[in-house]
């Protein structure tokens, strides 16, 4: 018999010599139906994400070129005019206020648990507990978060109001006042990123080398010294982990908006996703065109963030 | 880490009671407002331990006319499961093509996953929203999942897991005779399953907390509110009942505060895992 000479694998000896690579490299077949498996695999997400994701990106660059009916349908093209209506000071403010909500959110949405997390790495009892119960704010969605806090700030109800009397404050109109509607949208968008960055944070310090503390220690950095120089840097990863999905969080908040000052009081909190939402949904205005130029200044902006914090935050982050 | 002196104690303490009074009387009014009758809540401060415990609340959330609780609770826990599970679907297979099968398209491939994370879902909303109501399934809870059955994120996060799998150990099976299928679901999938329950877990999470295309989905068709555009319309619409509006919310946070309490390992790690080493 004139059989191939075969390895004690089984494999054709031929096929042992070819370079490494993962799976041995066999006949041309075989791997066109590796390909084409691979293709089978990838199909029903990719079908997903083209049909839902990839190819409206398409549609809503050429929505964003037409006029529409009343019924919302697209109709002839309106060229850039809904690109001009963003040129507009209205529409500044709308940026402006974005960046400042997204800011007054980030900045104590991290710290706030970071100084709570910090403490609860002492050996001391109880705090499992400390940190099961500062997490509770993640379960909250944002309609019950904003709903809830609706109810907390009701002056028929408040307990907020009750302490400021307490203390001989007047209790403002939240979530009416020009000047307290944002910090109110803000207050609550904070207390619910809490729990889920206070989760992400103390894993991170969770992760911190005792070995590595103890050397510091014995060098003399204690306390404050110690944490800011030896233990920010260690969890850094997990702080800018926090603070990309904050901002991302923030940015397309519309939940709080929506239902606590609905854009009010007089545009006060109306922020980018808020006023996609109201340009094209809310009232029956139907103005898809707009909605979907505003939509791409939202990617945009979303890319710039990412662009900004992954090239040049990131850097300073300290990967083991 | 170090065992601090009595002072620093104290002040820990001290610290974290305030945070959790401050922080967490939201929760306890939530969850204890919502047995209260309503008169015990129409009162500055609530009198949240007066004494009579009542279910009226529930009963009327549940069942009250114009946004019941009871089709929005199901229609959530759909939404929650049926993205959870074809997520777990798409991405499996996906992450599986990527890492194991060779074709000339893996790579753009891979970055078509990735770039698919970077939309933001706010900005094709629009066209998602006229592309369904093309379809007329405006009646149908289909509608309400549709554009979410594939995640970039997902494939990422199991890419990342299914690239920990010892070469050598693949090589192995398929030597033994193990085809691709086998190979994932016998020996792959157990191997990573931390990674799975991440991914299921924030899935679930994601699909249940969802906001915005529920609300467009629900407001030309009251039957498909989910819990959370109900306890929305609910506040719109009673205005007068705050033990009402609690008691629903309650319902709301059944499944999450439960994952928090009891799941919290599988949180940070399905949020966490491969973005923080």
């Amino acid at each position: 018999m004139t059989a191939p000479t075969l390895t004690a694998t089984g494999v054709p000896a031929g096929d042992v010599h070819r370079p490494p690579g993962g799976i041995r490299r066999t006949a041309r077949p075989a791997r066109a139906r590796e390909a084409a498996l691979g293709l089978l695999f990838t199909l029903p997400g990719l079908a997903g994400l083209g049909v839902f994701v990839i190819f409206p990106l398409f549609q809503a660059v050429y929505l964003s070129t037409r006029g529409n009916d009343i019924l919302g349908n697209p109709t002839r093209s309106v060229g850039l005019r809904h690109f001009h209506e963003l040129l507009t000071p209205a529409f500044g403010t709308v940026l402006w206020q974005t960046l400042v909500f997204t800011v007054l959110v980030v900045v104590p949405g991290v710290l706030l648990p970071l100084s709570l997390a910090a403490p609860m790495t002492q050996r001391l009892p109880g705090m499992r507990i400390f940190r099961t119960a500062f997490a509770l704010p993640f379960a909250y969605s944002v309609s019950a978060a904003s709903v809830v806090w609706l109810i907390m700030l009701n002056p028929g109800v408040s307990p907020v109001n009750w302490v400021l009397g307490l203390v001989g404050l007047p209790a403002p109109n939240w979530t009416t006042e020009p000047g307290w509607a944002m910090a109110t949208v803000v207050g609550v968008t904070v207390w619910m990123v809490s729990g889920f960055n206070l989760l992400v944070l103390a894993a991170g310090l969770a992760g911190v080398d005792e070995e590595v503390l103890e050397a510091a220690r014995i060098d003399g950095a204690t306390g404050p010294r110690q944490f800011v120089s030896i233990v920010l840097p260690l969890i850094s990863p997990s702080i800018f982990f926090a603070v990309v999905t904050t901002t991302l969080t923030a940015l397309q908040a519309l939940g709080q908006v929506q239902i606590m000052t609905d854009g009010g009081p007089n545009g006060h909190t109306r922020t980018l996703v808020y006023s996609i939402f109201d340009n094209a949904f809310h009232n029956n205005n139907s103005n898809f065109g707009l909605a979907s130029a505003q939509g791409l200044v939202l990617l945009v902006v979303g890319v710039l963030i990412a662009v900004v914090q992954f090239g040049v935050l990131e850097r300073r982050v300290h990967y083991r | 880490m170090n065992r601090p002196g009595p002072v620093p104690t104290v002040l820990t303490y001290l610290w974290l009671v305030i945070a959790a009074v401050v922080l967490l009387f939201p929760v306890l009014l939530t969850v204890v407002g919502g047995f209260l009758p309503s008169n015990a809540l129409l009162h500055q401060p609530p009198q949240l331990f007066a004494g009579h415990w009542t279910l009226e609340n529930y009963r009327a959330a549940w069942r009250q006319p114009v946004v019941p609780l009871a089709p929005a609770f199901m229609n959530s826990l759909f939404v929650g499961v049926s993205i959870m599970l074809a997520h777990l679907v798409t991405s499996c297979l996906a992450a599986y093509a990527l890492v194991f099968l060779r074709s000339p398209l893996r790579r753009p491939v891979f970055w078509l996953f990735l770039a698919t994370i970077m939309v933001p879902y706010e900005s094709i909303v629009v066209p998602n929203a006229l592309f369904i109501r093309s379809l007329g399934i405006n009646d149908n809870r289909l509608s309400l999942i549709l554009p979410f059955l594939a995640s970039g994120f997902g494939v990422f996060m199991l890419r990342q897991a299914f690239r920990q799998f010892p070469a050598e150990l693949r090589e192995a099976a398929v030597i033994d005779g193990c085809g691709h299928l086998r190979f994932l679901l016998t020996i792959l999938l157990p191997a990573t399953r931390p990674a799975l329950i991440g991914i299921a877990v924030w899935s679930f999470l994601q699909g249940w907390n969802m906001y915005f295309w529920p609300l467009i989905i629900s407001s030309s068709n009251n039957s498909l509110n989910t819990l959370q555009t109900a306890v929305f319309a609910l506040k719109d619409n009673e205005g007068g009942s705050p033990a009402v509006l609690l008691a629903g919310i309650t319902i709301t946070l059944l499944p999450t505060l439960l994952l928090v309490v009891f799941g919290q390992r599988w949180l940070v790690r399905g949020f966490t895992a491969g973005a923080v080493k």
